[in-house]
C-alpha cells in the first residue's frame, strides 16, 4: 500500500494509505486521548473524545480521529483550546453518568473538567460499547448486547449464553471503563443463574 | 405462534439475515406482539445473534415483547389535540379501561398508546382504536366508542 504524507502537531508523519489519523498519530509517537477505541475492534466512533482538528481550505474543522482516514498533506492538530473544551464537556457530561470512574477521573484532570458540573444521573454505562463489540467481534459469543435507546440504553446480558461462556471468559471486564459491565454481570448472575459460577 | 407460521414468514424473505427487521414487523402484524420462543427461532433460522434481535426489538416501537390487546387505542397528545383537550379525553379513556398508556389490561382487550399528533389536526381530539379515526372526541363520547369494541 503506498504511503502518504501529513503532518500532525507539526510533526512530519508518514502513514499507510487508508489507516485512521488516530494510528497515523499513535504511530508517531503522539497521544489521542480515546474511551470507545481498541485496536482489536472495528472503529465505532461513539465516545467523541479522539477529535482532532484539521486545517482545509482556509478553515479548520472538528473530525473524529478513531474514523476519519488519514488523507495526503493533512495538517492535523490533536490539541487547541476548542478541543481542550470539548474535550472537557464530553468528559462533564460523561461523569454525570459515571463520576467515580477513575480513567474518566484522570482524563477529568487533564482537561479541567469538573464532575460535578451536571446533575448526576448514575447509570454508570457510558455507552463506549467495548463490551458488545469485543463479546461480538473478537470472542464471537454475543452474550452481551444492548437494548433500548436514548436515554434510556444499556447493557443486557442473555443468560442463556452468559452461563455457559462468561465465568471462563470475562475479558470484557477490564475493558469497561466505569465498572458498569461488572456491576451488570454479578447481577444477572445473581439473577438468572446462581449456581454455575460457584 | 407456532413454529410453521414463523419459518412460512422467515421463508418468505429467502431467510435472508439482513430481512430481519422485516421478518420482525410481519410477525409482529401477524401475533400482535414478540414472544421469546419466536425470538429464538428467528435467531436460529436467520442465524443472528440474539443479541442483534434483542437490540432492534427494544429501539423501535413499532414491535412490543409484552402481549398486546385486541383493540389498540392510540390517544393523540400533539399541539392541536393538546389544546382542544385531549387531556380529558386521555383521562376518561384511562378511566374506562382501567389501564396507562403503555399498558395493556388483563383481559388482553384493549392497549393503550399516546401518539404525538396523527395528521389530522383539523378532527382534533383525536383517538385512533385498530387504525379508524375517531375526531372531535369528548370525554363524554369515549364511552360511547369504546363500547362498540370486545
Ligand atoms: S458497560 Fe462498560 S464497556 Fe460496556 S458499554 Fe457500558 S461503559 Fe462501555
Ligand atoms: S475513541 Fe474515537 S470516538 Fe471514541
Ligand atoms: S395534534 Fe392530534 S392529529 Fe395533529
Amino acid at each position: 500500500m503506498s504511503e502518504i504524507l501529513l503532518k500532525i502537531d507539526g510533526q512530519e508523519v508518514t502513514a499507510k494509505q487508508g489507516i485512521t489519523l488516530l494510528d497515523a498519530a499513535r504511530s508517531a509517537g503522539i497521544s489521542i486521548p480515546t474511551l470507545c477505541h481498541h485496536e482489536k475492534l472495528e472503529p465505532y466512533g461513539a465516545c467523541r473524545l479522539c477529535i482532532v482538528e484539521i486545517e482545509t481550505r482556509g478553515g479548520t474543522r472538528i473530525v473524529v480521529s478513531c474514523v476519519y482516514p488519514a488523507e495526503k498533506n493533512l495538517i492535523v492538530r490533536t490539541r487547541s483550546e476548542k478541543i481542550d473544551r470539548i474535550r472537557k464537556m464530553i468528559l462533564e457530561l460523561q461523569m454525570a453518568h459515571a463520576p467515580d470512574s477513575f480513567i474518566l477521573q484522570d482524563l477529568a484532570k487533564e482537561y479541567g473538567a469538573d464532575r460535578n458540573r451536571f446533575e448526576k444521573e448514575a447509570s454508570f454505562c457510558i455507552h463506549c460499547g467495548l463490551c458488545v463489540r469485543y463479546c461480538a467481534e473478537v470472542k464471537k459469543k454475543n452474550a452481551v448486547g444492548f437494548i433500548d435507546r436514548g436515554i434510556r440504553k444499556e447493557i443486557s446480558f442473555i443468560p442463556e449464553i452468559a452461563s455457559k461462556e462468561c465465568w471462563k471468559c470475562k475479558e470484557c471486564f477490564p475493558l469497561c471503563p466505569t465498572e458498569a459491565l461488572q456491576a451488570a454481570y454479578v447481577l444477572v448472575e445473581a439473577l438468572a443463574f446462581p449456581q454455575a459460577s460457584t | 405462534m407456532d413454529k410453521e407460521r414463523i419459518d412460512r414468514i422467515i421463508d418468505k424473505h429467502n431467510c435472508e439475515p439482513s430481512y430481519l427487521i422485516q421478518v420482525l414487523l410481519d410477525i409482529q402484524a401477524e401475533n400482535s406482539w414478540l414472544p421469546g420462543e419466536v425470538l429464538e427461532r428467528v435467531a436460529e433460522r436467520l442465524q443472528v445473534p440474539m443479541t442483534r434481535i434483542q437490540h432492534i426489538a427494544t429501539f423501535y416501537k413499532a414491535f412490543s415483547l409484552v402481549p398486546k390487546g385486541r383493540h389498540q387505542i392510540h390517544v393523540c397528545m400533539g399541539t392541536a389535540c393538546h389544546v382542544r383537550g385531549a387531556s380529558r379525553v386521555l383521562d376518561t379513556v384511562q378511566g374506562l379501561t382501567g389501564i396507562e398508556p403503555g399498558e395493556t389490561d388483563l383481559d388482553l382487550k384493549f392497549s393503550l398508546e399516546t401518539v404525538n399528533c396523527l395528521g389530522c389536526c383539523a378532527l382534533g381530539p383525536v383517538v385512533e382504536i385498530d387504525g379508524k379515526t375517531h375526531g372531535k372526541m369528548a370525554p363524554a363520547l369515549t364511552a360511547d366508542v369504546l363500547i362498540n369494541y370486545d
